[in-house]
Protein backbone atom coordinates (compact mmCIF):
# COMPACT_ATOMS: atom_id res chain seq x y z
CA UNK A 1 0.00 0.00 0.00
CA UNK A 2 2.93 2.37 0.98
CA UNK A 3 4.53 1.88 -2.41
CA UNK A 4 1.22 2.71 -4.36
CA UNK A 5 0.80 5.78 -2.29
CA UNK A 6 4.68 7.19 -2.85
CA UNK A 7 4.11 6.48 -7.08
CA UNK A 8 0.55 8.33 -6.64
CA UNK A 9 2.82 11.23 -4.89
CA UNK A 10 5.76 11.10 -7.35
CA UNK A 11 3.15 11.69 -10.21
CA UNK A 12 1.40 14.43 -8.42
CA UNK A 13 4.67 16.18 -7.67
CA UNK A 14 5.77 16.21 -11.42
CA UNK A 15 2.91 19.09 -11.55
CA UNK A 16 2.54 20.18 -8.10
CA UNK A 17 6.21 21.88 -6.84
CA UNK A 18 4.50 22.46 -3.05
CA UNK A 19 4.76 18.46 -2.17
CA UNK A 20 7.75 17.50 -0.65
CA UNK A 21 8.51 14.77 1.39
CA UNK A 22 10.18 14.19 4.73
CA UNK A 23 11.05 11.03 6.74
CA UNK A 24 12.50 10.53 10.07
CA UNK A 25 14.96 7.74 8.73
CA UNK A 26 12.53 5.07 7.52
CA UNK A 27 11.27 4.00 4.50
CA UNK A 28 14.22 1.97 2.65
CA UNK A 29 12.72 0.46 -0.94
CA UNK A 30 9.72 2.86 -0.66
CA UNK A 31 10.74 6.26 -0.52
CA UNK A 32 13.49 6.27 -2.77
CA UNK A 33 11.56 7.16 -6.08
CA UNK A 34 10.62 10.14 -4.67
CA UNK A 35 13.92 10.81 -3.19
CA UNK A 36 15.66 9.81 -6.90
CA UNK A 37 12.65 12.29 -8.90
CA UNK A 38 12.65 15.44 -6.43
CA UNK A 39 15.97 15.47 -4.39
CA UNK A 40 15.40 19.23 -3.67
CA UNK A 41 11.95 17.93 -2.25
CA UNK A 42 13.12 15.43 -0.21
CA UNK A 43 14.48 15.43 3.06
CA UNK A 44 15.23 13.11 5.78
CA UNK A 45 15.32 14.71 8.79
CA UNK A 46 17.11 11.99 10.91
CA UNK A 47 14.97 10.41 13.30
CA UNK A 48 13.48 13.12 14.84
CA UNK A 49 9.65 13.08 14.68
CA UNK A 50 8.91 15.55 16.39
CA UNK A 51 11.73 18.39 14.30
CA UNK A 52 10.16 16.85 11.33
CA UNK A 53 6.66 17.79 12.13
CA UNK A 54 8.12 21.30 13.33
CA UNK A 55 9.73 21.44 10.33
CA UNK A 56 6.66 20.58 8.44
CA UNK A 57 5.15 23.17 10.11
CA UNK A 58 6.89 25.99 9.37
CA UNK A 59 7.32 24.52 5.38
CA UNK A 60 3.51 24.72 5.03
CA UNK A 61 3.44 28.30 6.08
CA UNK A 62 5.63 29.00 3.29
CA UNK A 63 2.85 27.66 0.91
CA UNK A 64 5.02 23.77 0.88
CA UNK A 65 2.18 20.69 0.88
CA UNK A 66 4.67 18.60 2.97
CA UNK A 67 4.38 14.64 3.70
CA UNK A 68 6.08 13.85 6.18
CA UNK A 69 7.01 9.73 6.42
CA UNK A 70 7.37 7.32 9.53
CA UNK A 71 6.15 4.06 11.16
CA UNK A 72 2.44 4.88 12.45
CA UNK A 73 2.98 4.88 16.01
CA UNK A 74 6.13 7.08 15.67
CA UNK A 75 4.62 9.33 13.31
CA UNK A 76 1.52 9.95 15.31
CA UNK A 77 2.54 9.34 19.25
CA UNK A 78 5.48 10.95 19.56
CA UNK A 79 5.29 14.07 18.20
CA UNK A 80 1.31 14.26 19.33
CA UNK A 81 1.68 17.78 20.95
CA UNK A 82 3.49 19.13 17.91
CA UNK A 83 1.11 17.99 15.47
CA UNK A 84 -1.28 19.54 17.88
CA UNK A 85 0.42 22.88 18.49
CA UNK A 86 2.30 22.99 14.61
CA UNK A 87 -0.27 22.12 11.65
CA UNK A 88 -3.72 21.41 13.88
CA UNK A 89 -3.36 25.37 15.65
CA UNK A 90 -1.92 26.65 13.00
CA UNK A 91 -5.06 25.40 10.52
CA UNK A 92 -2.00 24.15 7.76
CA UNK A 93 -1.45 21.18 5.21
CA UNK A 94 1.09 18.88 6.56
CA UNK A 95 0.41 15.56 5.83
CA UNK A 96 1.28 12.58 7.84
CA UNK A 97 1.49 9.50 6.47
CA UNK A 98 1.67 6.67 8.80
CA UNK A 99 2.62 3.47 7.79
CA UNK A 100 2.02 -0.19 9.56
CA UNK A 101 -1.48 1.09 10.69
CA UNK A 102 -2.67 -1.93 13.47
CA UNK A 103 0.11 -5.13 13.94
CA UNK A 104 1.13 -4.96 10.55
CA UNK A 105 4.94 -4.59 11.74
CA UNK A 106 3.79 -8.34 13.33
CA UNK A 107 7.45 -9.65 15.12
CA UNK A 108 8.58 -5.95 15.26
CA UNK A 109 6.72 -6.32 18.71
CA UNK A 110 4.47 -3.64 20.54
CA UNK A 111 6.07 -0.60 19.71
CA UNK A 112 5.82 -1.10 16.49
CA UNK A 113 1.78 -1.82 16.73
CA UNK A 114 -0.19 1.19 15.51
CA UNK A 115 -3.06 0.58 17.95
CA UNK A 116 -3.93 4.07 19.41
CA UNK A 117 -3.51 6.07 16.34
CA UNK A 118 -7.09 6.81 14.96
CA UNK A 119 -8.10 7.39 18.73
CA UNK A 120 -5.74 10.14 18.65
CA UNK A 121 -6.08 11.53 15.65
CA UNK A 122 -9.37 11.83 15.38
CA UNK A 123 -9.82 13.75 18.48
CA UNK A 124 -7.63 16.52 16.89
CA UNK A 125 -9.83 19.18 15.49
CA UNK A 126 -10.27 19.93 11.86
CA UNK A 127 -7.62 16.74 10.76
CA UNK A 128 -8.43 14.47 8.41
CA UNK A 129 -8.14 10.52 9.34
CA UNK A 130 -7.69 8.46 6.58
CA UNK A 131 -7.53 4.40 6.89
CA UNK A 132 -7.64 3.08 2.98
CA UNK A 133 -7.92 -0.84 2.25
CA UNK A 134 -6.00 -1.13 -0.09
CA UNK A 135 -3.03 -0.05 -2.47
CA UNK A 136 -5.45 2.11 -5.23
CA UNK A 137 -7.61 3.08 -2.68
CA UNK A 138 -4.72 4.66 -0.66
CA UNK A 139 -3.69 6.60 -4.25
CA UNK A 140 -7.35 7.36 -5.12
CA UNK A 141 -7.37 9.09 -1.61
CA UNK A 142 -4.09 10.98 -1.99
CA UNK A 143 -5.64 11.99 -5.32
CA UNK A 144 -8.58 13.23 -4.01
CA UNK A 145 -6.92 15.05 -0.94
CA UNK A 146 -3.92 16.09 -1.83
CA UNK A 147 -3.80 19.74 -2.27
CA UNK A 148 -6.83 19.93 0.62
CA UNK A 149 -5.97 22.93 2.78
CA UNK A 150 -6.90 20.86 6.18
CA UNK A 151 -3.74 18.75 7.97
CA UNK A 152 -4.05 15.04 7.19
CA UNK A 153 -3.65 11.68 8.29
CA UNK A 154 -2.88 8.51 6.10
CA UNK A 155 -2.93 5.49 7.96
CA UNK A 156 -1.37 3.07 5.67
CA UNK A 157 -1.18 -0.64 5.76
CA UNK A 158 2.43 -2.26 5.41
CA UNK A 159 1.64 -3.75 2.12
CA UNK A 160 -1.21 -4.32 0.47
CA UNK A 161 -3.47 -6.88 0.75
CA UNK A 162 -3.09 -9.66 -2.24
CA UNK A 163 -7.02 -9.00 -2.84
CA UNK A 164 -8.21 -5.84 -3.85
CA UNK A 165 -11.69 -4.91 -3.60
CA UNK A 166 -11.72 -1.36 -2.74
CA UNK A 167 -12.27 -0.66 -6.55
CA UNK A 168 -9.62 2.35 -6.17
CA UNK A 169 -12.39 4.10 -5.16
CA UNK A 170 -12.76 6.92 -3.07
CA UNK A 171 -14.73 9.41 -1.74
CA UNK A 172 -14.69 12.00 0.55
CA UNK A 173 -16.63 11.53 4.16
CA UNK A 174 -18.31 8.72 2.54
CA UNK A 175 -18.64 5.47 3.65
CA UNK A 176 -18.28 2.01 1.03
CA UNK A 177 -20.36 -0.45 0.33
CA UNK A 178 -18.79 -3.57 -0.52
CA UNK A 179 -21.65 -6.27 -0.13
CA UNK A 180 -25.40 -6.12 1.00
CA UNK A 181 -27.29 -8.39 2.90
CA UNK A 182 -30.05 -7.63 5.47
CA UNK A 183 -29.25 -10.08 8.47
CA UNK A 184 -25.97 -8.11 10.00
CA UNK A 185 -24.15 -5.20 9.51
CA UNK A 186 -20.43 -5.63 9.37
CA UNK A 187 -18.16 -1.99 9.57
CA UNK A 188 -14.92 -1.80 9.00
CA UNK A 189 -11.34 0.44 8.16
CA UNK A 190 -8.65 -0.26 6.49
CA UNK A 191 -7.19 -3.67 5.88
CA UNK A 192 -9.03 -5.11 7.98
CA UNK A 193 -11.87 -4.55 5.73
CA UNK A 194 -10.49 -7.75 3.75
CA UNK A 195 -10.66 -10.25 6.33
CA UNK A 196 -14.24 -8.94 7.15
CA UNK A 197 -15.39 -9.73 3.30
CA UNK A 198 -13.53 -13.01 4.25
CA UNK A 199 -16.00 -13.15 6.90
CA UNK A 200 -19.12 -12.41 4.79
CA UNK A 201 -18.71 -15.04 2.48
CA UNK A 202 -17.77 -17.52 5.28
CA UNK A 203 -21.32 -16.33 7.06
CA UNK A 204 -22.76 -16.53 3.42
CA UNK A 205 -21.96 -19.93 3.54
CA UNK A 206 -24.14 -20.80 6.36
CA UNK A 207 -26.97 -18.64 5.19
CA UNK A 208 -26.57 -15.53 6.59
CA UNK A 209 -26.85 -12.54 4.55
CA UNK A 210 -24.06 -9.75 5.43
CA UNK A 211 -23.61 -5.98 4.90
CA UNK A 212 -20.30 -4.89 4.44
CA UNK A 213 -19.57 -1.34 4.89
CA UNK A 214 -15.84 0.28 4.71
CA UNK A 215 -15.23 3.56 6.34
CA UNK A 216 -11.69 4.62 4.85
CA UNK A 217 -12.69 8.30 6.13
CA UNK A 218 -12.79 7.85 9.70
CA UNK A 219 -12.70 12.00 10.28
CA UNK A 220 -14.69 13.88 8.87
CA UNK A 221 -16.44 10.87 9.55
CA UNK A 222 -19.33 9.09 7.22
CA UNK A 223 -22.30 10.95 9.63
CA UNK A 224 -24.92 10.41 6.84
CA UNK A 225 -23.97 6.62 5.36
CA UNK A 226 -23.37 5.27 9.41
CA UNK A 227 -26.66 6.73 10.20
CA UNK A 228 -28.94 5.19 7.28
CA UNK A 229 -27.13 1.93 7.41
CA UNK A 230 -27.59 1.65 10.86
CA UNK A 231 -30.97 2.63 10.35
CA UNK A 232 -31.63 -0.62 8.19
CA UNK A 233 -29.26 -2.94 10.46
CA UNK A 234 -30.80 -5.80 12.26
CA UNK A 235 -27.23 -5.97 14.41
CA UNK A 236 -23.96 -4.03 14.31
CA UNK A 237 -20.37 -5.51 14.30
CA UNK A 238 -17.32 -3.02 13.97
CA UNK A 239 -13.84 -4.80 13.31
CA UNK A 240 -10.62 -3.09 13.38
CA UNK A 241 -7.42 -3.20 13.82
CA UNK A 242 -7.20 -1.03 16.86
CA UNK A 243 -7.38 -0.60 20.57
CA UNK A 244 -11.37 -0.61 21.37
CA UNK A 245 -11.27 2.68 22.93
CA UNK A 246 -11.73 5.41 20.51
CA UNK A 247 -11.34 4.02 17.31
CA UNK A 248 -13.95 2.43 14.69
CA UNK A 249 -16.35 0.95 16.94
CA UNK A 250 -16.56 4.37 19.32
CA UNK A 251 -17.44 6.07 16.47
CA UNK A 252 -20.25 3.83 15.36
CA UNK A 253 -21.62 3.65 18.97
CA UNK A 254 -21.45 7.74 18.71
CA UNK A 255 -23.47 7.50 16.19
CA UNK A 256 -25.66 4.71 17.40
CA UNK A 257 -26.45 6.89 20.46
CA UNK A 258 -27.42 9.76 18.94
CA UNK A 259 -29.40 8.26 16.64
CA UNK A 260 -31.19 6.53 19.18
CA UNK A 261 -31.09 3.32 17.79
CA UNK A 262 -30.94 0.14 19.50
CA UNK A 263 -28.89 -2.58 18.31
CA UNK A 264 -27.23 -5.95 18.96
CA UNK A 265 -24.18 -4.24 19.11
CA UNK A 266 -20.08 -5.69 20.05
CA UNK A 267 -16.80 -4.05 18.80
CA UNK A 268 -13.94 -6.17 17.47
CA UNK A 269 -10.71 -5.21 18.38
CA UNK A 270 -7.05 -5.37 19.60
CA UNK A 271 -8.06 -6.92 22.90
CA UNK A 272 -5.31 -8.84 23.87
CA UNK A 273 -2.06 -7.13 25.13
CA UNK A 274 1.32 -9.78 24.12
CA UNK A 275 2.55 -10.04 27.85
CA UNK A 276 5.81 -10.32 26.51
CA UNK A 277 4.86 -12.97 23.36
CA UNK A 278 5.13 -11.52 20.06
CA UNK A 279 4.34 -13.24 16.92
CA UNK A 280 3.49 -12.59 12.81
CA UNK A 281 0.87 -9.91 11.66
CA UNK A 282 -1.53 -13.11 11.35
CA UNK A 283 -1.01 -14.63 14.60
CA UNK A 284 -1.51 -11.42 16.48
CA UNK A 285 -4.70 -10.63 14.29
CA UNK A 286 -5.40 -14.38 15.60
CA UNK A 287 -4.46 -14.14 18.82
CA UNK A 288 -7.00 -11.09 19.14
CA UNK A 289 -9.93 -12.69 17.58
CA UNK A 290 -9.57 -10.65 14.08
CA UNK A 291 -9.62 -12.97 11.49
CA UNK A 292 -12.57 -14.17 9.28
CA UNK A 293 -13.14 -17.03 10.76
CA UNK A 294 -13.60 -15.25 14.41
CA UNK A 295 -15.68 -12.09 13.17
CA UNK A 296 -17.91 -14.77 10.97
CA UNK A 297 -18.30 -16.43 14.91
CA UNK A 298 -18.58 -13.44 16.54
CA UNK A 299 -21.36 -12.06 14.12
CA UNK A 300 -23.48 -16.13 14.68
CA UNK A 301 -23.12 -15.15 18.44
CA UNK A 302 -24.28 -11.89 18.25
CA UNK A 303 -27.36 -12.81 16.58
CA UNK A 304 -28.51 -15.80 18.18
CA UNK B 1 -0.81 50.40 9.92
CA UNK B 2 -1.71 52.68 13.09
CA UNK B 3 -1.11 55.95 13.66
CA UNK B 4 0.43 56.07 17.12
CA UNK B 5 3.34 54.30 15.58
CA UNK B 6 6.67 55.22 18.02
CA UNK B 7 10.20 54.27 18.08
CA UNK B 8 10.54 50.80 19.78
CA UNK B 9 13.11 51.69 22.89
CA UNK B 10 13.53 49.58 26.03
CA UNK B 11 11.74 52.13 28.22
CA UNK B 12 9.11 52.34 25.95
CA UNK B 13 8.67 48.63 26.17
CA UNK B 14 8.95 48.18 29.81
CA UNK B 15 6.42 50.99 30.70
CA UNK B 16 4.26 49.25 28.36
CA UNK B 17 4.61 46.08 30.10
CA UNK B 18 4.16 47.39 33.27
CA UNK B 19 1.28 49.20 32.86
CA UNK B 20 -0.39 46.16 31.00
CA UNK B 21 0.18 43.44 33.60
CA UNK B 22 -0.84 45.86 36.06
CA UNK B 23 -4.23 46.49 34.72
CA UNK B 24 -4.63 42.65 33.88
CA UNK B 25 -3.51 41.73 37.20
CA UNK B 26 -1.20 38.85 35.48
CA UNK B 27 1.94 37.92 35.83
CA UNK B 28 4.87 36.48 33.61
CA UNK B 29 6.86 39.96 34.27
CA UNK B 30 9.75 39.26 34.97
CA UNK B 31 10.45 36.80 31.88
CA UNK B 32 8.84 39.75 29.61
CA UNK B 33 11.30 42.31 30.99
CA UNK B 34 14.08 40.27 30.77
CA UNK B 35 13.87 40.58 26.57
CA UNK B 36 13.20 44.06 26.53
CA UNK B 37 16.13 45.42 25.28
CA UNK B 38 16.77 41.70 22.67
CA UNK B 39 12.96 43.07 21.06
CA UNK B 40 14.06 46.27 21.07
CA UNK B 41 16.82 45.12 18.92
CA UNK B 42 14.75 42.87 16.77
CA UNK B 43 11.95 45.38 16.45
CA UNK B 44 14.31 48.59 16.19
CA UNK B 45 15.33 47.67 12.76
CA UNK B 46 17.06 44.18 12.33
CA UNK B 47 13.56 42.30 11.45
CA UNK B 48 12.66 43.44 7.99
CA UNK B 49 9.08 43.63 7.20
CA UNK B 50 6.90 46.20 5.22
CA UNK B 51 3.78 44.78 7.05
CA UNK B 52 2.70 41.60 8.79
CA UNK B 53 1.09 40.30 5.97
CA UNK B 54 3.81 40.80 3.53
CA UNK B 55 4.84 37.28 2.22
CA UNK B 56 8.65 38.23 1.57
CA UNK B 57 8.78 39.93 5.58
CA UNK B 58 11.33 38.30 8.47
CA UNK B 59 9.37 35.87 10.23
CA UNK B 60 9.82 35.64 13.97
CA UNK B 61 9.17 32.99 16.75
CA UNK B 62 8.91 33.68 20.33
CA UNK B 63 9.80 30.27 21.55
CA UNK B 64 9.49 31.43 25.00
CA UNK B 65 5.62 32.52 24.49
CA UNK B 66 5.38 33.39 28.10
CA UNK B 67 7.20 36.86 27.19
CA UNK B 68 4.37 37.25 25.13
CA UNK B 69 3.38 40.57 26.57
CA UNK B 70 7.14 42.41 25.74
CA UNK B 71 6.03 40.86 21.59
CA UNK B 72 2.29 42.87 22.04
CA UNK B 73 4.12 45.76 23.16
CA UNK B 74 6.67 46.28 20.33
CA UNK B 75 3.97 45.10 17.86
CA UNK B 76 2.09 48.12 19.55
CA UNK B 77 5.17 50.97 19.07
CA UNK B 78 5.71 49.28 15.73
CA UNK B 79 2.37 50.20 14.72
CA UNK B 80 0.62 46.73 14.16
CA UNK B 81 -1.30 46.76 17.43
CA UNK B 82 -4.01 49.27 18.05
CA UNK B 83 -3.91 50.82 21.45
CA UNK B 84 -7.25 49.52 22.08
CA UNK B 85 -6.41 46.05 21.31
CA UNK B 86 -3.38 45.97 23.50
CA UNK B 87 -5.25 47.08 26.43
CA UNK B 88 -7.28 43.84 26.01
CA UNK B 89 -4.26 41.67 27.33
CA UNK B 90 -5.50 39.08 29.31
CA UNK B 91 -9.26 40.18 28.81
CA UNK B 92 -12.07 37.98 27.80
CA UNK B 93 -12.63 37.61 24.07
CA UNK B 94 -9.12 39.22 23.40
CA UNK B 95 -6.22 38.21 21.16
CA UNK B 96 -3.79 38.96 23.34
CA UNK B 97 -3.22 35.93 26.06
CA UNK B 98 -0.77 35.15 28.22
CA UNK B 99 0.88 33.03 25.35
CA UNK B 100 0.87 34.32 21.45
CA UNK B 101 -1.58 33.46 19.24
CA UNK B 102 -0.76 33.28 15.54
CA UNK B 103 -3.81 34.85 14.77
CA UNK B 104 -2.79 38.38 15.70
CA UNK B 105 -1.00 39.99 12.80
CA UNK B 106 2.55 40.39 13.55
CA UNK B 107 2.96 37.31 15.54
CA UNK B 108 4.23 34.60 12.66
CA UNK B 109 3.52 31.41 14.78
CA UNK B 110 1.53 30.38 17.98
CA UNK B 111 3.58 29.43 20.43
CA UNK B 112 3.57 28.56 24.40
CA UNK B 113 4.56 25.35 24.54
CA UNK B 114 8.41 25.45 25.13
CA UNK B 115 10.73 23.16 22.39
CA UNK B 116 8.05 23.69 19.39
CA UNK B 117 9.80 27.29 18.33
CA UNK B 118 13.10 26.23 16.93
CA UNK B 119 11.46 23.07 14.68
CA UNK B 120 8.95 25.63 13.12
CA UNK B 121 11.65 28.27 12.35
CA UNK B 122 13.94 25.76 11.04
CA UNK B 123 11.40 24.75 8.63
CA UNK B 124 10.54 28.26 8.06
CA UNK B 125 14.17 28.96 7.11
CA UNK B 126 14.50 25.89 5.10
CA UNK B 127 11.47 27.11 2.68
CA UNK B 128 12.62 30.81 2.39
CA UNK B 129 15.59 28.88 0.82
CA UNK B 130 14.00 26.72 -1.43
CA UNK B 131 12.08 29.20 -2.88
CA UNK B 132 14.87 31.29 -3.35
CA UNK B 133 13.76 34.12 -1.04
CA UNK B 134 16.11 36.71 0.86
CA UNK B 135 14.23 36.67 3.97
CA UNK B 136 15.12 35.68 7.40
CA UNK B 137 13.78 33.57 10.17
CA UNK B 138 14.45 35.08 14.01
CA UNK B 139 13.79 33.51 17.01
CA UNK B 140 13.78 34.11 20.88
CA UNK B 141 14.58 30.91 22.98
CA UNK B 142 14.56 30.56 26.82
CA UNK B 143 17.36 29.49 28.36
CA UNK B 144 15.33 26.38 29.90
CA UNK B 145 13.89 26.00 26.70
CA UNK B 146 16.98 24.17 25.82
CA UNK B 147 16.55 22.28 28.31
CA UNK B 148 13.58 20.36 25.51
CA UNK B 149 14.99 17.31 23.45
CA UNK B 150 13.35 18.81 20.43
CA UNK B 151 15.29 22.25 20.54
CA UNK B 152 18.62 20.29 20.00
CA UNK B 153 16.44 17.99 17.26
CA UNK B 154 16.22 21.44 15.58
CA UNK B 155 19.40 22.76 16.16
CA UNK B 156 21.05 19.79 14.59
CA UNK B 157 18.85 19.55 12.09
CA UNK B 158 19.80 23.52 10.80
CA UNK B 159 23.38 23.08 11.66
CA UNK B 160 23.27 20.13 9.20
CA UNK B 161 21.77 22.05 6.34
CA UNK B 162 23.46 24.72 6.85
CA UNK B 163 20.44 27.42 7.29
CA UNK B 164 22.39 30.69 7.11
CA UNK B 165 18.99 32.28 7.04
CA UNK B 166 18.07 31.09 10.80
CA UNK B 167 18.85 33.32 13.74
CA UNK B 168 18.56 32.53 17.30
CA UNK B 169 18.66 34.77 20.40
CA UNK B 170 18.78 32.75 23.64
CA UNK B 171 17.63 34.66 26.40
CA UNK B 172 20.25 33.38 29.17
CA UNK B 173 18.82 35.26 32.28
CA UNK B 174 19.84 31.59 34.25
CA UNK B 175 15.91 31.15 35.66
CA UNK B 176 13.60 28.90 35.16
CA UNK B 177 10.20 28.08 36.43
CA UNK B 178 11.13 26.67 39.89
CA UNK B 179 14.38 27.91 40.36
CA UNK B 180 18.65 28.81 39.10
CA UNK B 181 18.86 27.09 35.41
CA UNK B 182 22.42 25.88 36.83
CA UNK B 183 20.43 24.35 39.80
CA UNK B 184 18.24 22.48 37.71
CA UNK B 185 19.81 21.05 34.66
CA UNK B 186 23.12 21.49 33.86
CA UNK B 187 23.73 24.36 30.82
CA UNK B 188 27.51 24.67 31.19
CA UNK B 189 29.54 24.71 27.75
CA UNK B 190 26.40 25.96 26.19
CA UNK B 191 28.45 27.65 23.39
CA UNK B 192 30.26 24.42 22.54
CA UNK B 193 26.97 22.89 22.43
CA UNK B 194 25.40 25.18 19.91
CA UNK B 195 28.79 25.16 17.85
CA UNK B 196 28.96 21.31 18.22
CA UNK B 197 25.75 21.42 15.91
CA UNK B 198 27.27 23.28 13.40
CA UNK B 199 26.36 27.04 14.63
CA UNK B 200 28.12 30.23 14.64
CA UNK B 201 27.96 31.29 18.55
CA UNK B 202 28.60 34.87 19.73
CA UNK B 203 27.74 36.12 23.10
CA UNK B 204 26.47 39.24 23.88
CA UNK B 205 25.15 41.54 26.88
CA UNK B 206 21.52 41.58 26.21
CA UNK B 207 20.87 44.57 27.77
CA UNK B 208 23.21 46.65 25.48
CA UNK B 209 20.70 47.07 22.23
CA UNK B 210 23.55 48.26 20.14
CA UNK B 211 25.64 45.36 20.63
CA UNK B 212 22.44 43.33 20.57
CA UNK B 213 22.23 44.55 17.24
CA UNK B 214 25.83 44.26 16.34
CA UNK B 215 25.31 40.23 17.51
CA UNK B 216 22.97 39.72 14.74
CA UNK B 217 24.47 40.41 12.07
CA UNK B 218 24.21 36.86 9.72
CA UNK B 219 26.96 34.27 9.58
CA UNK B 220 27.20 33.78 5.95
CA UNK B 221 27.47 30.02 6.21
CA UNK B 222 26.28 28.72 9.44
CA UNK B 223 22.76 29.72 11.50
CA UNK B 224 23.45 31.63 14.19
CA UNK B 225 22.76 31.62 17.37
CA UNK B 226 23.33 34.53 20.05
CA UNK B 227 23.50 34.01 23.83
CA UNK B 228 22.08 37.31 25.50
CA UNK B 229 23.58 37.38 29.01
CA UNK B 230 20.14 38.37 30.60
CA UNK B 231 18.39 39.45 34.07
CA UNK B 232 15.02 38.55 34.88
CA UNK B 233 12.87 41.35 35.95
CA UNK B 234 15.43 43.74 34.98
CA UNK B 235 14.80 47.07 35.74
CA UNK B 236 12.66 46.69 38.58
CA UNK B 237 15.02 46.26 41.42
CA UNK B 238 12.76 43.29 43.97
CA UNK B 239 11.87 41.86 40.79
CA UNK B 240 15.50 41.21 39.74
CA UNK B 241 16.96 37.32 39.89
CA UNK B 242 13.71 36.91 41.34
CA UNK B 243 11.57 33.28 40.78
CA UNK B 244 8.32 34.86 42.33
CA UNK B 245 7.88 37.34 39.44
CA UNK B 246 7.56 34.45 36.89
CA UNK B 247 4.58 34.27 38.77
CA UNK B 248 3.22 37.23 40.89
CA UNK B 249 1.36 40.38 39.72
CA UNK B 250 1.90 43.74 41.22
CA UNK B 251 -0.29 45.46 43.98
CA UNK B 252 -0.45 49.17 43.63
CA UNK B 253 2.40 50.52 45.42
CA UNK B 254 4.50 48.02 43.47
CA UNK B 255 3.44 49.07 40.29
CA UNK B 256 4.28 52.62 41.10
CA UNK B 257 8.17 52.05 42.51
CA UNK B 258 8.50 49.29 39.38
CA UNK B 259 7.11 52.65 36.98
CA UNK B 260 9.80 55.24 38.83
CA UNK B 261 12.54 52.59 38.31
CA UNK B 262 12.15 51.42 34.90
CA UNK B 263 11.75 55.76 33.29
CA UNK B 264 14.69 56.33 35.41
CA UNK B 265 16.80 53.25 33.28
CA UNK B 266 17.69 54.00 30.20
Amino acid sequence: MRREFIAKLCELAASDRRIMLLTADLGFSVVEPFAQAYPDRFVNVGVAEQNMIGVATGLAEAGFLPFCYSIATFATLRPYEFIRNGPVAHELPVRIVGVGGGFDYGTGGSTHHSLEDIAVMRALPGMMVLAPIDGPQAAAALQCLWSAPSPIYFRLGKDSPQVAISGGRFEFARAQTLRRGTDILLISTGAMVVETMRAAEILAGAGMLAMVLSVPCLAPAPLADLRSALADASAVLTIEAHQQAGGLGSLVAEVLAEARLARPFRRLAASQPGAGRGGSAAWLLERNGLTADAIAVAAQTLLF
Amino acid sequence: MFADRQTVTPRALRRLILEESYRAHVGHIGSALSVVDLLAALYGGVIRSKSPDDPDRDRFVLGKGHAALALYAALFLRGWLSRAELASYCADDSRLGVHPTHHLPGVDFSTGSLGLGLSIAAGSALAARLLGKDRRTYVLLSDAECNEGATWEAAMFAGHHRLANLIVIVDVNGQQALGPTAEILNQSRMPERWASCGWTVREVDGHVPAAVRKALSPDPQEPLVVLAQTVSGRGVSFMERQVSWHYLPMSDEQYAIALAQSEALA
